[in-house]
């Protein structure tokens, strides 16, 4: 009944308009951008080392895990289901990477691809378990997140598998691909993924279904489109980003730390939240949770450099998300 | 006339962007039904919720009974003794009738509910109404009607003066809208006033006693039910004349058989469903709540299993195990519920329009190429009339015939022959019908074999060449329209009916 404006509207111009709509999403990733900006030169105005060209470095390097798994997740979350499993399951990627390289001597690309096709194995499973056996997203990636980290263990016989044996590795991470430029790969990495990961959803079929199923499942499914197929390919693809930041996290540590992972999945959670995808699906964007993962990056840096106490930093983050979350609800309400 | 409650006089609401009510009065007698009508947007619900206390206007002023009143909240309206019964029942489904009405208002012992006390005093408004339902049920298990009864009895339980329904029939069929009637005169009697939102005119004749008509958020007249035309008030409403009654020319001489129901069953409900559907035909659905007819719909789109049964497509058994395959196959389902199964609201134009067909709009790779189907999109924005600011605007911004037109052009961009319309015009204005009548007669000229699912008998009449008349789930009588009249198919609808209607 308040949409009075709308439905008296002319006729539909032949040539795209930028509508207010589309300029409000604008303006939610500007905004999310923003406050990045502002915390950064809130704490370059603190304490002058943080605008320094390598404690940058080491916050994007800290930041490429998690945006990583971000990343993936984006995808997911974007469908209205959840991944629990991306921490543990980043974990049990890298020991089987682990295991290919060093236990079975697997050449590096090889082994390499064998972890990421793990990850997408277990998103796989995670995509088949929501979408055909209709066990809540929730529920089965909990499962898949008990499940991980407890092979993860078996696997690795509870110890850490290094990799000094075979020292090209560690460069996956380490290494820095452009001579000149003083970042390691894997920060590159992040950024070539979150080009890639941004086309996808922006631009591919996947991408709109990942849209459409979010916004609405069963219309979708009644418009023809095959959902459970889909979803499974979308659990799919998030769980090869998983594989991915397994492969990256294993070459930063030049070793598989099987005890290591669990959280990850609620940080990558909360960098995508705060980057303004919404829980109940249909609404994202990558760049938007690369500037989540870099808001909590920036945070944790800043606050550190500050001498905050740790515990102090986890407190914070929390506040970050409460206010992320509420300013987007706040927003949503002014929509309508 | 008898004594006036309420009087809403120069009242204003603006929302950003939209000024939906300008300068609107209107009045309520003591045992009067007081119906307020107009198309959709024209400010109805704006002004209900305004004398509910949901809305605060920006100007004008409420009085009741005589006296200037503010109403701050929906809670302080009800201590008013103004209660509304939402177009969307608000009811929980997993709670039982009595803690329905009295939440919030529980008789407690400590920390403990009184439940013995709770159904009591329902049952003992149960009673004071004529009504008979057991408190203890829980609503889930009741039909639409009576939930809706017991909507009205909450209502009631808060000693409501003023009553306000918004489209209290759009659920129900003809006996239990003749029952609802029936317990709206005994309210009147008891000089409950009532203000009355609808979209189907035949019923503002039997229930009303004056018609109150909005448009674009502006007051357009008063008028006594009693002496006035139905036609009148629908023109003051479009603001322009509408033509009577029409019927379809209905076309001699055999034409192919596009899709063929064998037999069908379904675990659920229905039983040995066969019927033909031919090229360039609308065939009308008719029957009353819970016959089955959205049941084939579903079924036929694989929305819902098949027990046992054929469907022929174009001449060749086919397997349909989901919407996929029958999208596939040329056969779009447009819903009743467009909002639910229809569209994806926080999505816009384009991606709705596109949703089937993406896949023919793609490159090597699997990338959606957009140019390509943004000019599909605005040719059936132009095509179709689908007032929209932009193909990028959000769907929930449109009006339910834009909507409409919007699932519509979905199906015709995946090149389906087959359309099944589940109550193609629910929740559609009046002058937005016309033109979604137009829009089906011209899809079947083309040659489109549409399936028209309707429970407003006009409606099957005025469009349909041929009716299937469902009743508990089978097929009772296929009717050509030469012989279809009102009564035939009520006839029809209501066989085999043990016991017809709902008790209240």
């Amino acid at each position: 009944m308040t949409k009075v404006g709308d439905t008296k509207a002319a006729p539909a111009p032949p040539a795209e308009s930028p509508t207010r709509s589309v300029f409000r999403q604008r303006l939610q990733q500007l905004l999310t951008f923003g406050s990045l900006v502002a915390l950064m030169v809130f704490f370059s105005l603190a304490n002058p080392n943080f605008l320094t060209w390598s404690n940058i470095s080491g916050i994007l390097l800290s930041t490429a895990v998690i945006g990583i798994l971000a990343l993936g997740t984006t995808y997911v979350i974007i469908t209205g289901g959840i991944d629990l499993s991306i921490g543990t399951g980043m974990t049990l990627a890298s020991v089987v990477t682990a295991v290919l390289l060093v236990n079975w001597g697997w050449p590096l690309g090889l082994g390499v691809a064998g972890g990421i096709g793990f990850g997408a194995l277990m998103g796989f499973v995670n995509g088949f378990n929501v979408a055909v056996l209709r066990i809540p997203p929730f529920i089965a990636t909990l499962a898949m997140m008990l499940i991980a980290q407890g092979l993860a263990l078996v696997i690795s016989g509870a110890a850490p598998i290094y990799f000094t044996s075979i020292p090209a590795f560690g460069q996956i991470s380490r290494g820095s691909l452009v001579p000149g430029l003083r970042l390691p790969n894997a920060v590159l990495i992040l950024f070539l993924l979150t080009a890639v990961a941004a086309v996808i959803l922006a631009k591919s079929v996947l991408g709109r279904y990942t849209f459409a199923i979010g916004s609405n499942e069963e219309a979708t499914s009644l418009s023809g489109i095959n959902v459970r197929r889909w979803k499974i390919a979308i659990y799919t693809l998030a769980g090869a980003f998983t594989g991915v930041a397994g492969v990256v996290l294993a070459a930063r540590l030049n070793s598989a730390q099987p005890a290591l992972g669990l959280g990850y999945e609620l940080q990558a959670i909360a960098a995508v939240v705060i980057g303004g995808t919404s829980l109940q699906g249909g609404r994202g964007s990558m760049t938007g949770s690369i500037v989540g993962a870099l808001i909590m990056g920036v945070l944790v840096n800043g606050l550190r450099i500050m001498s905050i106490p740790q515990e102090w930093q986890t407190v914070v983050v929390g506040v970050v998300i409460l206010v992320a979350v509420y300013t987007d609800i706040l927003r949503r309400g002014k929509e309508g | 006339m008898s004594q006036q409650l309420l009087a809403v006089e120069g009242v204003s609401k603006g929302f950003p962007g939209v000024q939906a009510l300008r300068d609107v009065h209107v009045d309520l007698n003591a045992g009067e039904v007081h119906a307020v009508v107009g198309e959709n947007g024209a400010g109805k619900s704006t002004l209900m919720k305004i004398v509910a206390g949901i809305y605060k206007p920006d100007t004008g002023t409420i009085r009741l009974g005589g006296e200037t009143v503010e109403i701050p909240g929906p809670l302080a309206a009800q201590h008013l003794g103004i209660s509304i019964i939402h177009q969307e029942l608000m009811l929980m489904p997993h709670l039982t009738i009595a803690e329905n009405i009295y939440i919030g208002r529980e008789k407690r012992r400590g920390p403990f509910i009184d439940d013995k006390d709770l159904n009591r005093r329902a049952g003992e408004l149960f009673e004071h109404l004529g009504i008979s339902l057991d408190p203890r049920t829980k609503v889930g298990n009741l039909v639409v009607a009576q939930q809706q009864v017991v909507e009205i009895a909450k209502a009631l339980s808060f000693n409501a003066r003023v009553l306000i329904m918004d489209e209290p029939t759009a659920a129900l069929t003809a006996s239990e809208t003749d029952a609802l009637f029936a317990m709206i005169r005994d309210l009147k009697e008891r000089g409950t006033g009532i203000l009355y939102i609808s979209h189907r005119m035949e019923e503002l004749k039997k229930i009303s006693d004056r018609i109150t008509v909005l448009r674009d958020g502006e007051y357009v007249g008063t008028v006594d039910t009693a002496d006035t035309e139905l036609r009148h008030v629908i023109s003051m409403m479009v603001g322009r004349q509408i033509q009577g009654e029409v019927r379809p020319d209905v076309e001699p001489g055999e034409r192919e058989t596009v899709l063929e129901v064998r037999g069908l069953s379904t675990k659920t409900l229905l039983e040995d469903v066969s019927f033909e559907l031919r090229r360039g035909e609308i065939l009308g659905f008719a029957g009353l709540m819970g016959a089955g007819r959205t049941e084939v719909a579903r079924a036929i789109c694989g929305a819902d299993p098949i027990a046992s049964g054929e469907i022929i497509v174009h001449g060749a058994p086919a397997t349909i195990h989901n919407p996929a395959d029958a999208a596939r196959l040329g056969i779009g389902y447009l819903s009743e519920d467009r909002k639910r199964y229809g569209l994806m609201l926080d999505q816009d134009v384009n991606l709705n329009i596109l949703i089937s067909s993406l896949s023919d709009y793609t490159n090597v790779v699997g990338m959606v190429r957009d140019e390509l189907g943004r000019e599909t999109s605005r040719r059936y924005v132009g095509s179709m009339k689908i007032k929209t600011p932009s193909i990028r605007q959000r769907t929930k911004n449109l009006s339910g015939g834009n909507q409409q037109k919007i699932v519509i052009s979905k199906w015709l961009a995946k090149d389906c022959d087959i359309l099944i319309f589940d109550e193609p015009t629910r929740g559609i204005d009046v002058g937005a019908k016309e033109e979604i009548y137009a829009l089906l007669e011209s899809l079947a000229r083309e040659g489109k074999a549409i399936m028209m699912i309707s429970s407003e008998l006009p409606e099957i009449l005025r469009m349909s060449h041929r009716v299937v008349v469902m009743s508990e789930g089978r097929v009772t009588g296929i009717l050509d329209n030469a012989e279809a009249d009102q009564e035939t198919i009520m006839e029809y609808a209501t066989r085999a009916h043990t016991q017809g209607g709902i008790e209240v």
